[in-house]
């Protein structure tokens, strides 16, 4: 799909191109690492702050709109905001601010940004983690059966049907979804909550309310597994093909081993490398990709938060979840490049 | 007898050639055939648009008297909108803008990508090295959060979701040129060049670019598709200009207008099948060129 939406093309070069093997030991390796990752992370602050403060528009009008103020309120209500102070001014407070842990408070809520995204935080990685898991599984069991049997009636099935739904928008399959299975079509009755994350009032009992999350969470896992599951398949089956002329293989076949061991002892191994650097390098990206989901379904995680005070417009909190939702993009591409280190002897080795 | 008329009659006999075993192994892929001739019938209908159908339909104030949210029926093929408009129509005409936005937005990061791309790569230095560090930044930060900011910032309308979306698309361009003209720039041929006289401006425009340019068509035909989608999930977030119809901002009215609850399948399903066929279609051609770009990719 769709994550602006589609990163598939860059995974075809990100294995090959610029994996220079460094040239002094782990903690070198590890230290250039980190000190790219912080640059990153100081850049979207910068970005974060200076972009959002060309907005157009004055957020105190938009907050005192529709009421009864004096000047003198207006004035001190940009004064404890911040907002009269010249610019580098703000940015130096923010910077200590966000040292701190403190992201400001929410023009909307009046309460710390921290405190909003945290709660929002939860639901996130629910939804995300569980469709994550969900279609790495699918994926990769699809991408090997279908890279096994190439040019089966089922791999041309299964690589057709991941190149439809991976052209589908994400928002506009969840609508659909939600039409089908929460509104009811036809003869078929609503089956599933049209959204939020419990019913309103939850019923009593640990059992029954994990129950009641889990009933809401079908929907917009299934939406966000049939976006994401492609691009895992198509990696796993991609990178099975490559082994697949293998003298190996042929060595294993000439043992005596049977097919299936062959595929899962000797093929499967070697191919999942690229697989699970992929996973890695996805994992903060699916973060940001659960923003339409949890959009079209309501469900009370980061992205729809976002969405919500981009309506408002609350400037501090669309700054907060920029830059913890590019953030953990940065953090995880670290962890990417740690594990990909781990996990393969020949750049270990350089 | 090697007059310059006679040696650029054989460059062009050359590149005909090229072109057309490069058009015979594109044909052997139906795949790829099929989606050039979906995107054809497309572009030809929206581009027709003007000429076939009746503007004045698309007016609210014209369509007063019709049902609202209506299913198909014999005057309205595919149903109408809370407005009493035919869906057929907003459909046809919502193509207009998606493929307009989605193709000046490819063309925008394709053009900042390339530069960036060759730059980096042709130069080298501290240049380089900042610009591989921007690039790289760019890579890693979440697409979509990008561009919803951007089109925040800057006031609503088409020209800047065009911009968000060119702005945030460009690195994977980026990545994919540099590779490509660090390649072309080891060849002796370019040496040669150098050890001609060539200048940096020769240098990228005669040899590099030339090299460069396949790999990039490729890669725009694939860039479409995404910035399609990305056009629709922008505008669907209600960042486009409202008053123009593109297939996003139709499932927006459709959300906002609860016919995801009323059932209206006929508002939903045709502007996402839109999406869906451009996309596919894009992303099959742009398939079919790489692999006849990269025989490596072949017999996939």
């Amino acid at each position: 799909m769709s994550d602006l939406l589609t990163p598939g093309n860059q995974l075809t070069e990100e294995a090959g191109e610029e994996q220079r093997p460094a040239r002094g030991g782990l903690a070198r390796y590890l230290a250039s690492k980190l000190a790219g990752a912080l640059t990153s992370l100081l850049l979207v602050v910068l970005l974060g702050f200076f972009l959002f403060r060309m907005l157009p528009g004055d957020p105190v009008q938009t907050m005192t709109a529709g009421r009864e103020v004096t000047a003198e309120q207006i004035a001190e209500l940009r004064e404890r905001l911040g907002l009269s102070d010249p610019l580098w001014r703000q940015f130096l407070d923010y910077l200590g601010g966000l040292l701190q842990g403190d992201f400001g408070d929410s023009f909307r809520y009046g309460r710390p940004v921290g405190d909003i995204i945290l709660e929002r935080l939860g639901p996130t990685i629910l939804l995300a983690g569980t469709a994550t898991v969900l279609a790495i599984l699918l994926g990769l069991w699809l991408g090997v059966r279908s890279a096994w049997r190439h040019g089966s009636r089922f791999d041309r099935t299964a690589t057709g049907v991941a190149l439809t739904l991976w052209s589908v928008p994400t928002f506009w399959l969840g609508l659909i979804v939600l039409m089908v299975f929460a509104v009811g079509v036809g003869p078929l009755p609503g089956l599933f909550p049209t959204g939020g994350i419990r019913s309103i009032d939850p019923p009593p009992g640990l059992l029954p309310q994990v129950l009641d999350v889990a009933h809401h969470l079908v929907l917009p896992c299934l939406t966000m597994v049939a976006v994401i599951f492609a691009q895992y398949q198509m990696v796993m089956r991609s990178s099975l093909l490559e082994e697949m002329g293998s003298d190996y293989l042929t060595t294993a076949r000439a043992k005596g081993l049977r097919e299936d061991l062959v595929r899962r002892r000797h093929a499967v191994p070697n191919a999942l490398l690229p697989s699970v650097t992929l996973i890695f390098l996805h994992l903060g990206l699916v973060v940001s990709g659960a923003i339409m989901v949890e959009t079209v379904f309501s469900w009370p995680g980061l992205g729809y938060l976002m969405v919500n005070a981009l309506e408002y417009p609350d400037l501090p909190l669309m700054q907060g979840t920029f830059i913890v939702l590019a953030g953990t993009v940065i953090v995880m591409n670290v962890l990417a490049d740690v594990v990909y280190r781990f996990l393969d002897p020949r750049v270990r080795a350089a | 007898m090697t007059t310059p008329t006679s040696t650029r009659a054989l460059t062009w006999q050359r590149r005909a050639r090229a072109l057309r075993t490069g058009w015979r192994s594109f044909r052997a892929q139906r795949g790829a055939v099929a989606g050039l001739a979906v995107l054809l019938t497309i572009v030809a209908l929206a581009v027709l648009a003007p000429v076939l159908t009746d503007e004045s339909q698309l007016g609210i104030i014209n369509t007063m008297s019709n049902p609202a949210l209506a299913p198909p029926s014999g005057e309205f093929w595919l149903g109408t909108d809370e407005n009493g408009r035919s869906v057929l129509l907003l459909t046809w005409w919502g193509a207009r803008v998606s493929l307009l936005v989605g193709l000046a937005a490819t063309l925008l990061s394709v053009f900042i990508g390339t530069f960036v791309g060759i730059v980096s790569a042709h130069f080298g230095g501290w240049l380089s090295a900042v610009l591989l560090r921007f690039t790289d930044f760019f890579l890693v930060l979440p697409s979509l959060v990008l561009a919803i900011a951007l089109s925040t910032v800057l006031s609503r309308g088409v020209g800047t979701i065009v911009l968000a979306i060119g702005l945030t698309a460009w690195p994977t361009t980026a990545r994919l040129v540099r590779a490509q003209t660090l390649t072309v720039q080891a060849r002796p041929y370019i040496e040669r060049s150098t050890a001609l006289g060539a200048g940096h401006g020769h240098l990228i425009a005669k040899h590099i670019l030339p090299g460069v340019l396949p790999l990039v068509f490729a890669n725009t035909t694939l860039a479409v598709a995404s910035a399609v989608i990305a056009e629709s999930t922008l505008s669907f977030l209600g960042l486009g200009d409202p008053t123009q119809i593109s297939w996003g901002s139709m499932l927006k009215f459709a959300m906002d207008s609860g016919a995801v609850t009323n059932g209206a399948w006929w508002y939903l399903l045709p502007p996402g099948l839109g999406i869906v066929c451009v996309v596919l279609s894009f992303t099959l051609c742009g398939r079919g060129l790489e692999t006849v770009l990269n025989p490596r990719l072949r017999g996939r």
